[in-house]
């Protein structure tokens, strides 16, 4: 294996132990930048394994993390300067919360990992910290009575663990909420966009084709004017959904996500018939509000698997009510559109 | 949390205060602070902010703790919808986008 996170190794009784780096690269920085607008997230990973970081020793604390190498480069970069060993669980390539989720960051792993890399002989203490947000996989009390590792839930985000460790390895109340600050939300936004894929094509090309027809028949005149307005419409409805919602986010009223996208996506109507284009008819004009109401509100409630603090029961009942309205609206409002090309 | 909490009465956060041992460990896992604490003894002062992660129950050493976990998240009940299972996020290397 020859990643260039590994600098190196460390002989062990049991056997050499890669070194990581503890700065990002340019290659890190710009992989980094790419799995953020989901390009090859779901395959990007690191080997799940023990690795060392600076020069640690039997006294030295171990991390635990996830083989999603952005959850491993955030942990090797908040250990620059601290000598740590890093034990890296199989979790698929998925991140420590989504993961501890599913439980494969759970505790039969973390047991197996403590086991297979033999962490009774590699250190003397009986220690092991884990990222707070793996206790919803780990159980911390089966974990110690099945290894004799005591699981120290470490602070939520990695750049935390200095002071966690300057602190007496105390999480303070600060380091175990997870907020959900717009610096957050924007890292969140380029996968949004890309939730789409196909259909951002599909749909417009649609809308662009249907445009053309007419009592008159079909005419391209019409496919340009009619289909493109449709087309900015269209982008505008998805973009007020799955950018501007999770953007202004707290600031937009109401508590379902539905009702935030819904608003948005409104406003935005408003704003575009400024600009004439949901047209002159006011059938049309009613068809794009349902329309672009509906995308907008359905792209604003699939932020609820973004965020961090909807519960399925909240996310469940919202839902009931709004995607069948959403489905109900989105149906309606393209009737209405075809019905005003014939009219 | 600057604004952001979601709906209300639905949360299916239930403690038994008989069976706490006062051990702590549900404020220690808990990412928003539901659980407050007195008399040696935790307690829910915040239930609405609960997103029902599941990370207390999972690590109350004395079971005192149910919750019905899981995702909160529109795609992932979806998800579930189609495929009459629980709502997964499908996160596991099949290729799907997710969380």
């Amino acid at each position: 294996m020859k990643e260039g996170y590994i600098t190196g190794t460390i002989k062990t009784i049991f056997g050499s132990v890669p070194l990581v780096s503890t700065v990002w690269s340019r290659s890190d920085i710009w992989q980094t930048i790419k799995v953020r607008w989901n390009l090859g997230r779901m395959n990007y990973k690191v080997e799940p394994g023990l690795y060392a970081a600076g020069n640690p020793d039997a006294t030295s604390d171990v991390f635990v993390s996830a083989n999603f190498k952005l959850s491993f480069d955030h942990l090797r970069r908040a250990l620059h300067g601290i000598n740590a060993w890093i034990l890296v669980l199989d979790t698929k390539g998925i991140n420590v919360w989504c993961a501890a989720g599913k439980g494969t960051f759970g505790t039969a792993e973390l047991i197996n990992r403590i086991k297979i890399h033999a962490l009774l002989n590699i250190v003397d203490h009986r220690n092991i910290i884990v990222p707070q947000l793996g206790a919803v996989g780990v159980s911390a009390h089966e974990v110690k009575s099945k290894t004799g590792f005591r699981v120290i839930y470490g602070p939520v985000r990695a750049d935390d663990i200095r002071s966690f460790i300057e602190t007496g390895y105390k999480a303070t109340p600060e380091m175990r909420r997870v907020n959900f600050p717009l610096k957050d939300r924007i890292k969140l936004i380029p996968v949004e966009i890309t939730y789409g894929k196909y259909y951002l094509l599909f749909i417009p090309a649609l809308f662009f084709i249907l445009a053309g027809f007419s009592a008159k028949g079909y005419t391209v005149d019409a496919a340009w004017h009619h289909g493109g307005r449709a087309v900015i419409n269209l982008f505008s409805a998805y973009l007020a959904g799955c950018v501007l919602t999770p953007l202004f986010l707290p600031w937009i009223p109401f508590k379902r996500f539905s009702l935030k996208g819904l608003a948005v996506g409104w406003l935005i109507t408003v704003l575009l018939l400024f600009l004439n284009l949901p047209g002159n008819n006011i059938i049309e004009i009613i068809s794009w509000f349902l329309i672009i109401g509906a995308i907008s509100s359905f792209m604003a409630m699939n932020f609820t698997g973004s965020s961090t603090f909807t519960s399925l029961s909240g996310v469940q009942k919202e839902m009931k009510l709004a995607l069948p309205l959403q489905i109900a609206a989105a149906a309606l409002g393209l009737i209405g559109w075809i019905v005003t090309r014939f009219i | 949390m600057n604004g952001l909490t979601y709906l209300k009465n639905v949360v299916t956060l239930d403690l038994d205060q008989q069976k706490c041992n006062g051990c702590k460990m549900c404020i220690n896992v808990c990412p928003h602070e539901i659980f407050g604490f007195r008399d040696k003894k935790a307690f829910i002062k915040n239930k609405d902010l609960c997103m029902e992660c599941g990370a207390c129950e999972k690590n109350c050493p004395e079971g005192a703790i149910s919750v019905r976990s899981g995702v909160g998240c529109a795609a992932g009940i979806i998800n579930g919808i189609l495929r009459g299972t629980e709502p997964s996020c499908d996160c596991s290397g099949s290729g799907k986008s997710c969380c």
